[in-house]
């Protein structure tokens, strides 16, 4: 019985200490490359210097008085917004089909829909690269929508399919029984209460496409996205716009993300104690 | 005001059957109560009247039409669930708006009978409330209000008050009862708890595996059950088996399993096995005069004070455990534990049923 | 009875009629995803595969199986998972076990800095890398400002700047399968063994770490099968030092043009991913769900 407030003791004393240290020095190596990029992209030094001899806009004015970059930053949103809705226009019904059906097939279609996951992406996109250039696909941003719209269905279906799994199948009943017809049920009573899971679907979707390079570098052809044009930027020349752009990038996925968690089923962070 | 009829349904899962070949009528007006333990099928049963499940076989008729193959949004019936599925993103006001939206009816009458549908179940004034801002209470009124705005052809309430506390359950049984009496509604009401269906029921019908044992008035289902099943779930009882022997004026002599004799007032063939039910509070403690029947020895084995009543167990000399039930006596008075004792009881407070 | 009967058919009939009809019509809601799926990518993928075998022999695998130049491509690809994997998990298990073990206060904020990495663009963190890992980089600066060498060390395009790049990309993977496993682990247990006079490090070895088993295990399929389908951060932080088999499929294609060895190359890697990935169906839906 004595010795149970000693180990008590012990758990908070050194090796406890030494655990919280290690950790330290760990979210530190994670947290890292996130934090570099701040003083660097106001850095005046032309080339990579560190810390940086003095503060200047200058990258982020080469940032925006670039047309290359504003292409291909405006190119790659109009590309995630269109994933985000076609992801969302076709990832709701099969996530309904895999959730509420009965039928012969409907685990097979719920591995499918979830193996573009799995399917590292090179393949990916080699295959489709191979299909795309018969098709003369190549360089069309819609083309590039649809394969993005590919990689973003396994994170609708299972995030949808999460909302859908915990929503109270007896509010459908219920609105049925009142004399809604089926559609009616689910537009006026099952999707507003499973909102927040297409909040989140839809922005993991954008994000998915938004950061999305190795299909891209294969479809994109000439027509930059803005992953394509970073990376071929940090293979050229590298020079601190790309860490204006790198912050610019951080600061949008943060607000994506801030968007998601008002508005949306809590993602990334489901694991967090409750 | 509709009659319902159901008539021979069956509902097979595999190989379980939830609903067995069930029969039954419900009055226009009428408050009939579905009890059953879980699993009994009275869910089920719900479900084939409302329209979300389909039976394999059986039909279900509402006012002489045949509505088995209607689907659920056109059968006209109200429904209030056990969770009571409020809309949580709508007000309590858009809630019992959302059945008369779905009727096509203009707004300026629609705002009228929510505010009418308020007022039945005294909720007026919040109404601009979301259903998480309600007491249990509250939202249990709301989805009432929801489940009669329209004039239903038929109200189904399935298990309303398992979620509330006992004084607010009470409360709300005497509270339905008064609005179905108004509104004239054919209603069926499901429930496990025997206490609250004898309470809130014109009709009682109890169900067990998927059949129904027996339909009746309360009194008849608490005095007069059709079989053991029915004696057991609905209130305590006493049950006692055995076979009939000779005959005595009105009375006939049965001879238990236990080597009791036991006179009791009704009508079967000697030499038939039959149940009896005795309830608690039919057994007297206390001795009697001569010639006194049906008189019984034994010991206390446990006491419970109940306040209104005591309970006894008691242990007969031949083995044999009776509850006896008797209204609150002074604390010096009541027999304790380990004393003896003698309980008595009528003939004609016998119940006959047929042994299964 | 013979009406009774019909009767039943006709019911029995009816139902069996709803209940096709309402499975008929929740299937046919998969069928616009299906067919994106089936034409943009099932197809697509077989028919890569299938260029492979187009001449009607095994050639292309051949090459790829007996050319030491490839072998030692399979071997690094293998190495690197495995050695990212390892690091992953070393780094992994005590951040997990913190935080499952911490104030709430303090598994929020450390759940903060697991995940904002897995949200920012891996192309931006591999930049950050290359920055701090370069000749002229941070840590080399730092290395000889403290006097440790007099010649900058070479971190970046080689094995070690590569599994620096992709332990950072991966640890979140490794850490949230991890942290949920020990979730799962009732308290009492630990409480009852200190009870029973176990001791601390008895008790991690026999209870904790056993318990902790399925956590680990999904985190280490994870890992390793996303690194050997690595491709950005080898071809950005190797730079073209390192050679793992996403990189020579991109190559195969951009530059040599060699469609039906490409097609090889991926037939290997995928049956890889989904012959460990087979092992271990099941973990995956939960892992990924954890991540989402």
């Amino acid at each position: 019985m004595s010795a149970a407030p000693m180990r008590g003791r012990s758990r908070t004393g050194w090796s406890r200490a030494v655990l919280r240290l290690a950790c330290g020095v760990i979210y530190f190596f994670l947290m890292l490359p996130l934090l570099i990029v701040f003083p660097l992209s106001v850095s005046s030094a032309p080339y990579l210097q560190f810390p940086p001899p003095g503060l200047s806009w200058r990258w982020y004015e080469n940032y925006f008085g670039d047309p290359v970059w504003i292409d291909a930053t405006v190119r790659s949103l109009g590309i995630g917004v269109a994933t985000a809705v076609v992801a969302l226009l076709v990832g709701v019904p099969v996530a309904f089909s895999v959730v509420r059906g009965r039928y012969f097939g409907r685990a097979f279609i719920d591995r499918l829909a979830l193996a573009p996951m799995i399917v590292p992406a090179i393949i990916f996109s080699v295959a489709v690269y191979g299909v795309f250039a018969k098709l003369k696909l190549i360089g069309a941003w819609y083309g590039i929508a649809l394969a993005h719209t590919v990689l973003a269905l396994p994170f609708v279906v299972i995030v949808v399919g999460a909302g859908l799994r915990g929503f109270d199948i007896d509010q459908e009943r219920a609105a049925i029984g009142l004399g809604a017809s089926r559609w009616q049920a689910i537009r006026r009573v099952t999707l507003p209460q499973i909102r927040p899971s297409l909040v989140s679907a839809a922005v993991l979707a954008f994000i998915t496409s938004f950061d999305e390079l190795v299909v891209a570098m294969f479809l994109a052809g000439s027509q930059m996205t803005l992953p394509k044009k970073m990376f071929d930027n940090i293979r050229m020349e590298i020079d601190p716009t790309i860490a204006a752009v790198s912050v610019l990038q951080i600061l949008l996925i943060a607000l994506a993300v801030v968007v998601s968690q008002r508005f949306g089923r809590r993602i990334g962070t489901d694991a967090t104690p409750k | 005001m509709s009659r319902l009829v159901v008539e021979g349904v069956r509902r097979e899962y595999g190989p379980v059957r939830a609903l067995d070949g069930v029969g039954l009528a419900v009055e226009p007006g009428e408050l009939l109560t579905i009890l059953g333990p879980s699993g009994s099928g009275k869910t089920t049963l719900l479900k084939v009247i409302a329209g979300f499940e389909t039976p394999e076989t059986g039909s279900v008729l509402l006012g002489g039409e045949d509505i088995t193959a209607v689907p659920p949004a056109r059968r006209n019936i109200g429904m209030v669930f056990q969770n009571y599925a409020l809309f949580p993103h709508m007000t309590a006001a858009q809630n019992i708006a959302f059945p008369l939206e779905m009727r096509g009816m203009a707004r300026t009458e629609i705002d009228r009978e929510v505010v009418r549908a308020l007022d039945l179940v005294a909720l007026g004034g919040l109404g601009e409330r979301l259903p998480r801002q309600l007491s249990g209470g509250q939202q249990q009124r709301v989805a009432l209000a929801r489940a009669v705005v329209f004039n239903p052809r038929l109200l189904l309430l399935d298990e309303p008050f398992g979620a509330l506390d006992r004084k607010l359950r009470e409360a709300m049984q005497l509270e339905v009862r008064r609005l179905q009496r108004r509104l004239g509604l054919t209603t069926i009401f499901i429930t496990h708890d025997q206490e609250e269906a004898l309470v809130i029921s014109d009709r009682v019908a109890v169900m067990r595996a998927g059949r129904i044992e027996q339909v009746g008035r309360p009194p008849e289902i608490y005095e007069r059950p059709a079989n053991s099943f029915v004696a057991e779930f609905v209130g305590e009882s006493n049950l006692l088996f055995g076979t009939v022997g000779a005959r005595k004026g009105d009375d006939l002599e049965i001879g238990t399993e236990d080597a009791l004799t036991v006179i009791a007032r009704g009508e079967a063939p000697a030499g038939a096995r039959v149940g009896m039910l005795v309830r608690p509070e039919r057994l007297i403690p206390g001795e009697a005069g001569r010639g006194t029947v049906n008189l019984f020895r034994g010991r206390v084995l446990e006491t419970v004070y109940v306040g209104s009543s005591h309970k006894f167990r008691i242990r007969l000399d031949g083995g044999r455990e009776l509850l006896v039930r008797a209204p609150a006596m002074a604390e010096r008075g009541a027999p304790a534990v380990g004393d003896g004792i003698a309980v008595r009881f009528a003939p004609e407070d016998v119940h006959l049923f047929r042994q299964e | 009875m013979a009406a009774a009967a019909e009767i039943a058919r006709a019911g029995s009939g009816h139902r069996a009629r709803i209940e096709r009809r309402r499975q008929m019509l929740t299937a046919s809601l998969s069928l616009p995803a299906l067919a994106l799926l089936i034409l943009l990518f099932a197809l697509p993928v077989l028919r890569l595969m299938g260029l492979s075998i187009e001449a009607g022999t095994l050639q292309w695998y051949q090459k790829a199986l007996s050319e030491s130049l490839y072998l030692q491509v399979f071997w690094a690809t293998f190495r690197i998972a495995a050695i990212v994997t390892a690091v992953s998990f070393l780094l992994s298990y005590p951040v997990a076990y913190l935080l499952a073990t911490t104030s709430r206060v303090w598994a929020a904020l450390g759940f903060v800095f697991i995940v904002l990495p897995l949200w920012t663009s891996i192309l931006v963190r591999t930049y950050a890398w290359m920055v701090l890992l370069g000749r002229n980089g941070v840590f080399n600066k730092i290395l000889i400002d403290l006097g440790l060498t007099d010649q900058p060390i070479g971190l970046l395009y080689n094995e070690l700047g590569v599994v620096i790049g992709m332990v950072h990309v991966l640890m979140p993977y490794m850490v949230l399968p991890i942290y949920s496993a020990m979730k799962r682990i009732d308290p009492s247990l630990i409480q009852a063994a200190e009870g029973l006079g176990a001791p601390g490090s008895r008790i991690f070895l026999r209870i904790f770490l056993p318990l902790t088993a399925p956590g680990i295990y999904a985190g280490c399929v994870l890992v390793f099968v996303l690194s050997l389908g690595f491709f950005i951060t080898p071809a950005l932080l190797g730079g073209g030092h390192v050679m793992m088999i996403a990189v020579l499929i991109e190559q195969q294609v951009h530059e040599a043009l060699n469609w039906e060895f490409a097609g090889a190359l991926a037939t290997v890697l995928l049956v890889a991913t989904l012959a460990i990935y087979g092992l271990t169906r099941g973990l995956m839906r939960g892992a990924a769900e954890e991540s989402a």
